[in-house]
């Protein structure tokens, strides 16, 4: 056990063992996967046509803030540029599926269908459609473990969008419940402001959606203004996940920091 | 009883791994997140059978090996689930006569009290390797699994009787 904790030998042997359970894993997610299969071919057609009708408008209004979202950006560089700021670089990302959970409650992980032979690092945020997931903690051969931001031991830096206002959001072990760590009783937070990742740390990009504050606490007998924000990923629904693969420049520092903050 | 030869003892070797297997399965299928709190120890229970039923055959190193297993599905730190099913497994070999001329019930009680010693020997070394819990709700497996060990004892046995595991 003191083995696995320090060493990094045992971590290898450890990710041939689980290439020995992928085939498991495989096995285990067939039934959720013929499930989907099966409601994709028996559906009805009037639901379908309805769904498609919802998918247009859906993809009519997101062009339309894609439009939007150009317009905002060219700005947004010429605005850097005037003030000498450093350019911002997109981020790739990849597709990846889900096909395992963690099955002991006590830890908030999911396994993915990507591993070290598909390129993934470990540190590596996932997102979903509705915001930061987590990160992977742990990579196999075929697959890989990503922790999410709900762990108990999982932190996130983050700020409020409204007011840049920074801060960390830790994971409380519980799938609806995030909390930020030290807010002043000053500090500037309403009920329903968006967090977004503040990109400090270098582990995740800056600018992603990480929850909503769904209550605010302010307790003169306490040293700090309790925040409990809900995440705004669907942490226990998402199947199809994003797989963020951060740009080389920012790589380098991130395996120093990394090992500090361990 | 009418072939003993070791050809007909050694047939039963896939069909033990093969419960195993499907135990590891159980072990990690997806549950809703308020029912994951009740999973059954799927793989402990198997174990405690086949130790109970087949002491010379199943014992602490193939307990070992299921639990480094378990430990990777779980991601918890290598060897937790293995120390404490090895410990499961050396206890059941300790009891397995007296435990199988229990009737079921009380079978399933000491099958809760194993599977107690498991869940609190694994809690309590997650705890140093860092994972909190405050609450006693991670010893509710060992009710379940005692519930489910009359059933699960049952299709075992018929397992065990159909293909003459010995």
């Amino acid at each position: 056990m003191a083995a696995d904790l320090y060493s990094a030998k045992v971590r290898e042997g450890r990710a041939y063992l689980s290439l020995l359970l992928t085939p498991l894993q495989w096995i285990v997610d067939v039934p959720s996967r013929i499930a989907g299969d099966v409601s994709d071919v028996v559906v009805d057609r009037s639901l379908l046509v309805k769904e498609n009708a919802k998918l247009k408008s859906e993809a009519l209004q997101l062009e339309r803030k894609v439009q939007q979202n150009a317009a905002l950006r060219e700005e947004n560089t010429r605005l850097r540029a005037l003030v000498r700021g450093s350019k911002r670089v997109d981020e790739q990302v990849s597709l990846v599926e889900l096909i395992g959970v963690n099955p002991d409650p006590f830890q908030h992980q999911v396994i993915i269908n990507q591993g070290s032979e598909n390129g993934v690092q470990l540190g590596q945020p996932i997102l979903d459609a509705g915001g930061v997931m987590g990160q992977v903690t742990e990579t196999s051969h075929y697959t890989s473990r990503v922790m999410l931001i709900t762990d108990a031991r999982h932190a996130i830096p983050v700020e409020i969008n409204r007011n840049g206002f920074r801060s960390i959001a830790l994971g409380k072990g519980q799938l609806e419940e995030l909390e930020l760590d030290h807010v002043p009783d000053t500090a500037d937070v309403q009920k329903g402001d968006l967090i977004i990742t503040s990109g400090l740390g270098g582990r995740f990009p800056r600018g992603y959606p990480v929850a909503v504050v769904s209550e605010v606490i302010r307790d003169p007998g306490q040293q700090f203004t309790k925040v409990v924000i809900t995440p705004s990923a669907l942490l226990d629904k998402s199947r199809h996940l994003l797989l963020v693969e951060m740009p080389e420049v920012v790589q380098e520092p991130v395996a120093i920091t990394d090992e500090a903050a361990e | 009883m009418n072939n003993d030869s070791p050809a007909a003892q050694g047939g039963g070797g896939f069909i033990i791994l093969g419960t195993f297997l499907i135990g590891l399965m159980l072990s990690q299928i997806p549950l809703p997140y308020f029912i994951e709190w009740a999973r059954p120890e799927w793989v402990a229970m198997i174990l405690i059978y086949w130790v109970m039923a087949l002491p010379h055959r199943v014992g602490m190193g193939m307990a070992f090996f299921l639990g480094l297993l378990l430990d990777v599905i779980k991601g918890s730190v290598l060897g937790l689930n293995a120390l404490s099913l090895t410990t499961i497994a050396f206890l059941t070999l300790l009891l397995h006569q007296r435990l199988r001329m229990f009737p079921l019930i009380q079978q399933a009680m000491m099958v809760m009290v194993l599977v107690g010693i498991n869940q609190l020997l694994f809690h309590w070394m997650q705890a140093f390797t860092g994972f909190t819990g405050d609450s006693l709700i991670f010893l509710l497996p060992c009710l379940v699994s005692g519930i489910l060990w009359p059933w699960l004892f049952v299709i075992l046995r018929g397992v065990r009787r159909f293909f003459r595991i010995r």
